[in-house]
């Protein structure tokens, strides 16, 4: 205003275009870029820049904002056992994420151009991008789900164990107590009988306590095979359930109605020491041939009694933290491979021909050259993984089962568990929040300079 | 030799990346199987068995998903939280955009550092002082207090997009087109806007997908008549997964959308992503 006055104070000078029009045109103009910004001005104003001074105030008063405490909320936020919690959680996740993402980015990204259907792949794995944290919450909680009959993961892994391992068909099976064959239990969980089977004699293993129902469906009835006599070198016997559906069976006698108990392992036992091993068939018999003459026992392992294996407890204290940042890799991968893809795209073909040439192989060339090229745009993607994970929320607060939210708190959910999850310590969580933003001041500084550059 | 070598080595990268894809796909493909399964079903065995029995499959828990009035309701509003949210944050941006890269006002540069700083800037440092003043002004707890929560919180993005591009415009048009006494307005609507299509593309499905998949903005500002289906259905999220018929199901509805628009714009979608990265 001033400045347009003292210009009309001076002597007369020629009329250009310019002028008191020209003038008046550029207030005008000016009104009307104004006009332009005011709206994303004052929202930006109200919404984000007024709340983040707010907040950086409010984070110096205590939980009911009138008591001025100086530091003492950021303090607590280093001493109080959750907050720390949240503090190292949070810098677990900046450290491994960014990292795991940027390597199978690049692993993937190299890979992926040898194939004819890398458009199909990179779509696939760029999909999730789409996909709502809540959404993919579901889908991890669902996956990670501790019973190996609903989480897909722990049927994978008990599958594999039970493959291994084998699997025990009878965890509740045990002997009637002091009657049948005499099986008294052992110490680690297996049944004997006493030291009285000789070559040439049967043994007829009664149990109780499995349900109809959980017999394997190839069981047979055991009567017809306990009648069989052994040959002079041989034991022989039966495994059976001891019991007889709808009632009427003698305890201790293989009734015509009983099962076999299929599958089980018998060994025969003598002077303490195992001497033959042998599986039962779906009748629930088992023999014994070539023994030397002697009197065995008949052992039934613990094996056959050991509970199922019960699969990984992914959503437990220890695990739940890498278990959701597995989740996280599934939505992300995709981001870290495409735009490593396009930096890849853009590499000099010449440097990589001229490698091959030389005989470098692949490895070479990608330890060699590619990497060292890719530098620039690996930095980008890692730069830009730290900025998002250090932000992540809802994933977190979607998978961890409520009992573990302690164990995997970051500080955004911490932040938003203190000010409005029950703790309703504003001061603090306005503290938290500043740290939030403190965290991103270096990503904030980088920004400001990138485009200074870009403009000169 | 090389040659065999070389076959054998794509043979293992091909084998590698079928495995990866079907690692990706899995939980997707558990999600669906499992929200067309019912509860007893589910109850006794996982998704899996259905490639034995798939006389399971039925959409049934879809057709009771669509009577829960609740989860309608929800689905409404995600619609009525995204699309506004979406126009704003494409107007409101494209004008100040417009005005940053071309007009001439007060302290032009240092205000566009400013917002450039904002690019950065967490939701979660707003949430706070925002719903003290959402409260005094009444727009705690409703869809338009969620929509402008968005919009504020997506402008420094947008509009740092917008100048950007609107900037290479050559300025040879501009000038021509105010020579020929056009308004400025008339200079934004029928030259700028059209040039600027790619760029407010992406930047408009960028936008819808944040908002449509946003949680933690609706967790706060809406309530239970205004709350998007994230929020309704995280409300219904038990321990162990006893109510899967529901959950499922409602996920698969929430995510369909945003996987449709990706499908149906990839290239704007993955431009509008990687630009957007920054935030």
């Amino acid at each position: 205003m001033t400045a347009t006055m003292v210009k009309e104070a001076s002597p007369p000078a020629p009329v250009p275009p310019g002028g008191a029009r020209g003038r008046r045109l550029r207030r005008r103009g000016r009104v009307i870029a104004l006009l332009f910004v005011f709206p994303a001005l004052l929202l930006l104003g109200a919404l984000v820049v007024y709340p983040v001074l707010f907040s950086i105030g409010r984070s110096f008063f205590d939980a009911s904002g009138n008591e001025f405490v100086g530091g003492e909320n950021y303090a607590e936020m280093f001493r109080d056992p959750t907050n720390l919690k949240a503090v190292r959680n949070t810098a677990i996740w900046v450290v491994v994420a960014p990292t795991l993402l940027t390597g199978l980015g690049l692993v993937l990204a190299v890979l992926v151009e040898k194939v004819r259907w890398a458009t199909a792949f990179k779509l696939l794995l760029f999909m999730p991008m789409a996909v709502s944290f809540l959404a993919a919450g579901i889908i991890f909680r669902l996956a990670y789900d501790q019973d190996p009959d609903k989480g897909v993961l722990n049927a994978a892994v008990v599958s594999v164990h039970d493959a291994f391992k084998g699997t025990s068909s009878y965890p509740t099976a045990r002997a009637r107590d002091g009657e049948g064959e005499g099986l008294t239990k052992q110490a680690d969980g297996s049944y004997v009988t006493g030291a009285d089977v000789s070559p040439g004699g049967t043994a007829t293993l009664g149990l109780v306590g499995v349900a109809p129902k959980d017999l394997p469906g190839d069981a047979r009835p055991a009567a017809p095979a306990a009648a069989d006599a052994a040959g002079s070198d041989e034991v022989r016997g039966v495994v059976y359930l001891d019991f007889t559906p709808g009632g009427g069976g003698k305890p201790g006698v293989v009734d015509p109605e009983e099962s076999g108990l299929p599958g089980m392992t018998v060994e025969a036992v003598r002077d303490g020491k195992t001497v033959a091993e042998t599986t039962t068939g779906a009748d629930g018999s088992f023999s014994f041939t070539g023994l030397d003459s002697g009197s065995y026992a008949m052992k039934l392992p613990s094996a056959n009694f050991a509970a199922p294996y019960e699969g990984i407890s992914w959503l437990g204290p220890a695990l739940v933290t890498p278990a959701i940042i597995g989740a996280y890799l599934w939505i992300w991968t995709g981001f870290a491979m495409v735009l490593i893809g396009a930096g890849l795209a853009a590499l000099p073909r010449d440097a990589l021909e001229a490698a091959r040439m030389d005989g470098a192989n692949e490895w070479q060339i990608f330890r060699r050259i590619t990497v060292p090229l890719l530098a620039p745009v690996l930095t980008v993607v890692f730069v830009t993984l730290v900025i998002n994970v250090m932000k992540v929320f809802d994933l977190v607060y979607i998978i961890a089962p409520g009992p573990v939210q302690e164990d995997a708190t970051v500080l955004a959910t911490q932040m938003w568990l203190v000010s409005f999850g029950g703790g309703n310590n504003q001061g603090l969580g306005s503290a938290l929040g500043v740290l939030l933003l403190l965290l991103v001041i270096p990503a904030m500084v980088f920004n400001v300079r990138r485009f200074k550059r870009s403009q000169r | 030799m090389n040659v065999v070598r070389r076959g054998l080595g794509n043979a293992v990268v091909q084998a590698f990346l079928v495995v990866i894809g079907l690692v990706w796909l899995t939980p997707l493909a558990g999600l669906f199987l499992s929200s067309l399964r019912s509860a007893e079903d589910t109850a006794k065995g996982g998704w899996w068995t259905v490639f034995t029995s798939p006389g399971q499959l039925s959409f049934d828990n879809y057709s009771a998903l669509l009577e829960n009035s609740g989860i309608t309701q929800a689905f409404w509003n995600t619609v009525l939280i995204s699309v506004p949210t979406t126009v704003l944050v494409v107007v409101v941006a494209a004008l100040a955009g417009y005005a940053f890269a071309w007009l001439d006002f007060p302290a032009r540069e240092p205000i566009f550092l400013v917002v450039v700083a904002l690019l950065v800037v967490p939701v979660q440092i707003g949430l706070l002082p925002v719903a003290k003043l959402f409260g005094q002004l009444g727009l705690f707890g409703t869809i338009p207090g969620v929509v402008l929560f968005h919009v504020a919180y997506g402008l420094p993005f947008a509009v740092f997009l917008l100048r950007n591009y609107f900037a290479e415009i050559p300025k040879e048009m501009l000038e021509a087109a105010r020579m020929d006494g056009g308004s400025e307005w008339r200079i934004f609507t029928r030259l700028v806007l059209p040039v600027g299509r790619p760029a407010i593309a992406s930047l408009a499905i960028f936008q819808f997908l944040w908002v449509w998949n946003d949680m933690l903005v609706a967790l706060l500002f809406a309530d239970s008549s205004s709350q998007p289906l994230t929020v309704q259905l995280q409300s219904q999220i038990r321990q162990f997964g006893s109510n899967i018929d529901v959950l499922a199901p409602g996920a698969f509805l929430s995510l369909v959308v945003p996987v449709v628009v990706f499908f149906a714009f990839q290239r704007h979608f993955v431009q509008g992503v990687m630009a957007g990265s920054v935030k």
